[in-house]
């Protein structure tokens, strides 16, 4: 991105200046040079956001963006109903509630290694996992329709996981207004065997390791100590998700053209919150919220029973769980007046600084834990949300690495067995379903999570805490 | 026309293309190329078939309507396909997929496909024949 086309507030936010039909101005969160190696369509991107009616205060993009679907990845936008403000499927994605699980394991890096290569290989076989995995659980039309209600309380209520696991997730594991009537047949038959799978692409399950500890006061709150080995998940909302992504697109396309909304990009898919359109949309993506909740905790339930059979003293508790792609109602002060308004991030983590209710009580007074995936071969970081990130961001943070290579260039130039090899080099065990695919999502063919991770923190979006390593990752 | 379909480059995702004497030819090429980033697709034998019907309101939307219609098949029904045909009258696709049930290993399974998306949507004359494009999120 031409540097010259901003203007540089400080060495992590620059802003594109209000022009034309902007109704805000845009304002990116990044270093330098992040900056100057973002596309150009990112600006062009975060500058069609900024025209849709309703929109707060900016159109924001988190130091990880790139080149989204009408939105960019890495995309944030707020919007009040009350000034027409709008919804857009472009702000959510297909993969709706996408996001990161970590839980702690009672365990350190010594007493889990002897076993490791079996707790891996468990993972493996019991963790549905890849393309056309199918979970043990089959649900009924009429059951799915209780999941979709109750995501992550309904799973514990059916015996997958405790009570407990629930405070520790956004929303303690539930999302309101899902409307189950909003999801077509489709969606829901496309779930009938997906519960509790993880999926392929760039999900996975790892065990880590703490390595470093930044903030010694939030790692106690969370429980971390330097050596201590944790589990994190990273997966989605399933067949379920992508129909609902799949049915709106076109139906919200279609509604922007009947209300005449000013957008340049139909991918940006959006209707009025207070319309049929929107609401139903809204319905829709909520339930598909609580599908990835549901299957999070599903997955968290066989994580524990492999985890138990292979190391009978494990205690796995929840450190948090956050989502990624989502459109959520949330309450922010704005030019001093308390807002209700319909946050958007699309590949953007939500990251609320401490004192918000909503979060558990060990949180409260530190901030929300921030859960960021890096690579198998690198490293995953674990933050928390401040209260510049409250007021310059709606509470928001970066989401990933972000790819540096296609899939394509990875595979040509990496092989999946060579991939593995290498790792197991350095001390880290995959086990994966298809050679290419862990190709395509080698270290080399991410960007480095620790410069997204240090914009972050510079820009006072949210705070470091800890940085995991992983010894295992099992891929789809 | 030589090449019948193949992919192309995209930042996060990836782009399925299918070439085509006529409209209807590259539909069907253009869903080789989405289950070629998926699978083995020469490995999938065309010994089961399937039909889909969809509607939109202009040939862009169509292919996106055809590419998604045959991911929520595949996805509910467990099934993988390699070889399509395809008549579109106006506004309205009838195809045909033929595959057969879906065997992981022997497929080279390698990474879903979560949907066919309006990014670099494309259905156009070229020199020749027609090109039909997309960008899939996977």
């Amino acid at each position: 991105m031409d540097l010259k086309s901003l203007n540089k507030i400080n060495d992590y936010v620059w802003e594109i200046p209000k022009t034309g039909e902007m109704r805000v101005p845009g304002r990116i969160f990044a270093s330098e040079r992040l900056v100057s190696d973002m596309d150009e369509k990112v600006r062009e991107q975060v500058m069609n956001v900024a025209m849709l009616p309703g929109i707060q205060t900016a159109s924001l993009a988190m130091p990880d963006a790139h080149w989204g679907y009408g939105f960019p990845i890495g995309g944030v936008a707020a919007f009040d109903p009350k000034e027409g403000g709008i919804i857009s499927m472009g702000g959510v994605g297909f993969d709706i509630s996408c996001g990161v699980r970590t839980m702690k394991t009672g365990m350190t890096r010594e007493e889990i290694m002897p076993n490791l290569a079996k707790l891996v290989d468990e993972l493996f076989r019991r963790v549905p996992a890849g393309v056309g995995s199918e979970g043990l659980i089959r649900l009924t039309p009429s059951q799915i329709d209780e999941m979709l209600l109750g995501g992550a309380a309904w799973a514990v209520q059916n015996g997958y996981g405790v009570e407990e696991d629930l405070e520790y997730i956004e929303e303690h594991g539930r999302v309101e207004g899902a409307d189950p009537s909003a999801v077509s047949e489709t969606a829901k038959k496309r779930q009938y065997r997906e519960t509790g799978t993880l999926g392929s692409g760039n999900h996975y399950l790892e065990v880590q390791v703490v390595a470093e500890i930044y903030d010694e006061q939030a790692a106690q709150a969370m429980g971390l100590k330097k050596e201590d080995v944790v589990i994190s998940i990273h997966c989605g909302s399933r067949g379920l998700g992508h129909q609902i992504g799949t049915d709106y697109i076109r139906a919200l396309a279609d509604a922007a053209q009947r209300y005449n909304l000013p957008i340049r990009d139909r991918e940006l898919a959006s209707a009025p919150i207070d319309s049929e359109e929107g609401r139903r949309y809204f319905g829709a993506m909520s339930a598909g919220i609580n599908c990835a909740l549901a299957n999070r905790q599903v997955i968290t339930h066989l994580v524990r029973e492999v985890f138990l059979d292979v190391y009978p003293e494990a205690r796995i508790k929840m450190l948090y769980d956050i989502s990624h792609n989502t459109c959520k109602v949330e309450t922010h002060t704005i030019d001093g007046k308390k807002k209700r308004l319909y946050v958007h991030r699309k590949g953007s983590t939500r990251a609320w600084g401490p004192g918000r209710m909503e979060l558990p009580m060990e949180y409260r007074n530190i901030g929300q834990p921030v859960l960021i995936g890096g690579t198998m071969g690198t490293a995953s970081y674990i933050l928390i949300g401040t209260e510049e990130g409250m007021r310059q961001a709606f509470g928001s943070a970066c989401h990933g690495a972000g790819r540096a290579m296609s899939r394509t260039q990875a595979k040509k130039r990496l092989h999946g067995r060579e991939v593995i090899k290498a790792l197991a080099e350095q001390g880290i065990i995959v086990r994966g379903h298809s050679y290419s695919g862990i190709a395509e999502e080698a270290p080399e063919a991410y960007k480095d999570v620790t410069e997204v991770v240090e914009a972050t923190h510079q820009a006072r979006l949210a705070r470091k805490v800890a940085k995991v390593k992983p010894l295992a990752c099992v891929k789809g | 026309m030589d090449i019948q379909y193949e992919t192309f480059e995209h930042e996060a995702d990836i782009g399925i293309r299918g070439f085509g004497e006529t409209i209807e030819e590259a539909f069907s090429n253009a869903a080789r190329a989405m289950y070629s980033v998926m699978f083995d697709i020469s490995s999938i034998r065309p010994v089961v078939e399937r039909t889909v019907t969809v509607a939109a309101p202009d040939t862009d939307l169509l292919l996106i309507e055809w590419l998604n219609a045959l991911l929520a098949l595949s996805d509910i029904e467990r099934m993988v396909f390699s070889e399509f045909e395809v008549k579109i009258y106006g506004g309205r696709l009838q195809g045909r997929a033929m595959g057969e049930p879906l065997d992981r290993k022997r497929h080279g399974a390698v990474v879903e496909v979560k949907a066919a998306t309006l990014h670099m949507l494309k259905v156009e004359r070229i020199d020749g024949g027609y090109v039909a494009q997309c960008v899939v999120d996977v």
